[in-house]
């Protein structure tokens, strides 16, 4: 095999897996259960004030260490904050221009599909026919993938703790839910900025206020597909001066979108979906590789066989050409019988020498 | 030049004597591992916060980073080698595989102990194995990484019993079967490698928000595996340079006179590697219309890259042996190991976060670094060891192929 040969081999691999990646596009398969009538919560951003009592119901709810800044402190707005492992959610403030400034609520997003728990190799992510993301500590192993995975930046991890560390983040109130409780933090919003219903019912609603009021909303309900779809939408105000988008069009939404941090380039497949193409090469590679080279190794031992057969041959026949040299002289000089009599000697004393040799190779 | 190797008797079966001596070298070796026991102490008593800059917004860094991306995809020239020799039956390269297997072998294992730091639950590792999480890439790469070290453990228990087998004859009759099943391991372990060299890309595959347009292609995958074989190639030669450096007396002829053989052919494997990767990555990048990110800081980084750490050392490679120059190939080799790597580090970290304000972006403070420094300390020094005692940049006189 040569070296050009052996580099065509491996390239296989290459477009194996460039195979394996063009089926992403038409996959199509949900990892997670859609649960069709799962809880969300759709927070308006244009009834929201920034006065952090969400973030206060959450503290209270989940028994959360106490902050060193009081929750009437709203000055902390300003600063570009994000949620940690005693904070699963706050609330910023965003510059939109001409003077206008808008809050809005950071938690998880409960995805439908969720990007966490298709990342956890471990499978500590469930989700809820609630429409809750959940974590169960249990078997965490703290790899972080989660965190990495999560397009919105929300699970946090306790790396100041040293034995057990883990995974903190937003549960949609889960245990409140069972119980028939609202979320803390919908509970406690006194501008009614949060919505809690079924999600179905909240996008009816979300355009229901879009369409009595065009001029006050960008026309994009945020969570509707992105990211696959999520159970937490948001409704933003269209920034002054800047005309209504198509509804629902993420290209044209992207810069006002991109003002309150939030990403309309995601996609509306689960982010999961995305490297189930690359996955979906593992059992091609299971099934073809082994053949390609096992069948490779063949031809190589059968080439080296060869090989080896058809120097064999041209050793005996050397010897044969040698040894009828030698006998045809001695014919000429003493006669046929002195030859055969030499023939059948020097036959035997070289078969007896090939022997010897090729058991010495054997010891070896 | 004379020729010392050590073969170890039934008698003196340890041959400390290299690594036990106060040259400058050992003495630095000595004071990195006295750092880097220290920082372990202060991880594993005072948590990951304590010794890294990790945060919520960067939970993986230079342990993932550089350990974990870098480690495998440097330890490629075992399965590249193995597949060239025993597969293809490329016997000119015999001499090169044992050194290949080792470095893998020992690659993959410290990756395996460098993840015990990154891990908030280390002991839990074998957790995947119980919940396996299917869907997850990283299981995937888990459940590879695991196989292929068993493998790569199999592959090169030969040169330990070797060694021991004076002394404990049990270990001869299972070499024996090692090496029946030899073609076997190879041919798992490429399939292996496969899957997880390209899987390391694909873990980044589900953050294309976080990760800059001009390295986030749903090609990662192939991107990995493709400049994991030029770093098979390239870690060969690069090795090869480096333990003539340093272990040029426990080199046999055979290894001597097929070395300048197997940098020149590994050059031209590389060079046409890293010529194909360089083309695919161009074409990605424009077909993914990702023309107009070329023209900011991000684009000059990826033109650095492509151009000074991908091109330059495939055109040094072609040259090197094309002439025949030994030296410029290893020089094409430090520069395709160390493009490799800081291809490696541009996607797990500058290129990752790419959004966020500089005030929130990562950078790895020095304890950190110092348990990079620490592994591989250890790999080198367990490579010594190694060479010291087993036969590896020789072939035992008791153990010769028959050619
Ligand atoms: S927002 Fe992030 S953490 Fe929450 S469900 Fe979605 S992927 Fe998971
Ligand atoms: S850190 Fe825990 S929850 Fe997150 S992916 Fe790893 S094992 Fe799963
Ligand atoms: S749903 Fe519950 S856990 Fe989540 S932010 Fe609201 S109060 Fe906190």
């Amino acid at each position: 095999m040569n070296r050009r040969k052996f580099l065509t081999f491996m390239g296989t691999a290459g477009v194996v897996s460039a195979l394996g990646t063009a089926k992403v596009a038409e996959a199509g398969v949900h990892t997670f259960p859609y649960y069709d009538n799962g809880y969300g919560v759709l927070h308006d951003m244009t009834r929201c004030i920034g006065c952090r009592q969400c973030e206060a119901g959450c503290n209270k709810v989940n028994n959360l260490k106490k902050p060193d800044v009081p929750f009437t402190d709203v000055t902390v707005t300003h600063k570009r904050r994000r949620t940690t492992t005693t904070e699963w959610t706050v609330v910023n403030r965003y510059d939109l221009g001409h003077n206008e400034f808008v809050f809005r609520k950071i938690q998880c997003f409960h995805c439908n599909d969720p990007a966490c728990a298709s990342a956890c190799f471990t499978k500590c992510y469930k989700k809820n026919p609630d429409g809750s993301v959940t974590y169960d500590d249990t078997q965490c192993v703290g790899c972080r993938y989660c965190m990495v995975a999560c397009p919105f930046y929300i699970p946090t991890f306790e790396y100041e703790e040293a034995f057990d560390p883990i995974i903190q983040k937003c549960t949609f109130c889960h245990n409140r839910l069972e119980k028939g409780q609202l979320p803390g933090c919908v509970e406690s919003c006194t501008m009614d900025a949060l919505t809690f219903g079924r999600r179905k019912d909240l996008i009816n609603i979300a355009r229901k206020r879009i369409a009595e009021n065009p001029d006050k909303y960008l026309d994009y309900i945020y969570g509707e597909h992105d990211a696959g779809g999520t159970a937490w939408m948001v409704l933003m105000p269209k920034p002054k001066g800047m005309p209504q988008i198509a509804t629902g069009n993420a290209a044209e939404a992207a810069p006002a979108m991109k003002k309150i941090g939030l990403d309309t380039h995601l996609g509306t497949q689960p982010m999961g979906e995305l490297t189930y193409g690359a996955l979906g090469t593992v059992p091609m590679i299971i099934s073809f590789w082994p053949v390609i080279f096992g069948g490779a190794y063949g031809m190589t031992k059968r080439r080296e066989a060869i090989a080896k057969a058809n120097q064999e041959k041209a050793v005996a026949e050397e010897r044969q050409k040698t040894l009828e040299t030698v006998v045809q002289c001695i014919e000429k000089e003493q006669g046929k019988e002195a030859a055969d009599k030499a023939r059948a000697a020097m036959t035997a004393a070289l078969d007896e020498q090939d022997a010897k040799a090729e058991k010495g190779g054997e010891d070896k | 030049m004379e020729h010392k190797i050590v073969i170890p008797t039934k008698d003196k079966m340890f041959n400390m004597g290299p690594m036990l001596s106060l040259t400058p070298g050992n003495i630095i070796t000595y004071i990195l591992l006295a750092i880097g026991l220290v920082v372990t102490i202060v991880r594993f008593t005072q948590g990951i916060g304590a010794v890294s800059n990790l945060d919520d917004y960067q939970p993986w860094g230079m342990w993932i980073g550089f350990d974990l991306l870098c480690g495998v995809c440097l330890a490629a020239g075992g399965y590249f080698t193995t597949v060239a020799c025993y597969v293809m039956g490329m016997k000119q390269f015999s001499s090169a595989a044992r050194p290949a297997v080792l470095t893998a072998f020992l690659g993959y294992l410290f990756v395996v102990i460098a993840l015990l730091y990154d891990l908030g639950h280390p002991l839990r590792l074998p957790y995947m194995f119980f919940f396996p999480g299917t869907t997850s890439v990283l299981f995937e790469v888990g459940l590879c990484v695991a196989t292929y070290l068993t493998v790569l453990f199999l592959e090169f228990s030969v040169a330990p019993c070797e060694w021991l087998g004076k002394k404990f004859p049990f270990l001869l009759t299972y070499r024996h079967w090692i090496e029946k099943i030899g073609i076997l391991l190879t041919i798992m372990g490429v399939c292996l490698s496969t899957l997880h060299q390209s899987s390391l890309g694909s873990l980044f595959l589900i953050c294309p928000g976080k990760l800059h347009p001009l390295w986030y292609s749903p090609f990662l995958p192939m991107f990995f595996f493709v400049s994991s074989m030029a770093a098979g190639a390239s870690m060969v030669v690069f090795e090869g340079m480096l333990s003539h450096a340093g272990m040029h007396e426990y080199m046999d002829k055979k290894h001597l006179s097929q070395s300048a053989g197997v940098t020149l052919s590994f050059s031209k494997a590389a060079a046409m590697i890293l010529f194909s990767y360089f083309i695919m990555r161009t074409v990605d990048m424009l077909v993914h219309g990702n023309v107009v990110y070329l023209f900011s800081s991000y684009g000059m980084w990826w033109l650095l890259e492509m151009f000074g750490f991908v091109l330059t050392p495939a055109f040094l490679y072609a040259k090197g042996s094309r002439d025949l120059n030994v030296p410029l190939c290893r020089a094409a080799s430090v520069m395709a190991v160390a493009g490799i790597v800081l291809n490696r580090f541009t996607i797990s970290m500058i290129a990752y976060n790419y959004d966020l304000p500089a005030s929130d972006r990562y950078f790895p403070n020095l304890p950190e670094i110092m348990v990079s420094v620490f592994v591989v300390t250890m790999i080198v020094t367990a490579y010594r060891f190694i060479c010291y005692h087993m036969p590896i940049l020789y072939e035992h006189p008791d153990f010769k192929e028959h050619d």
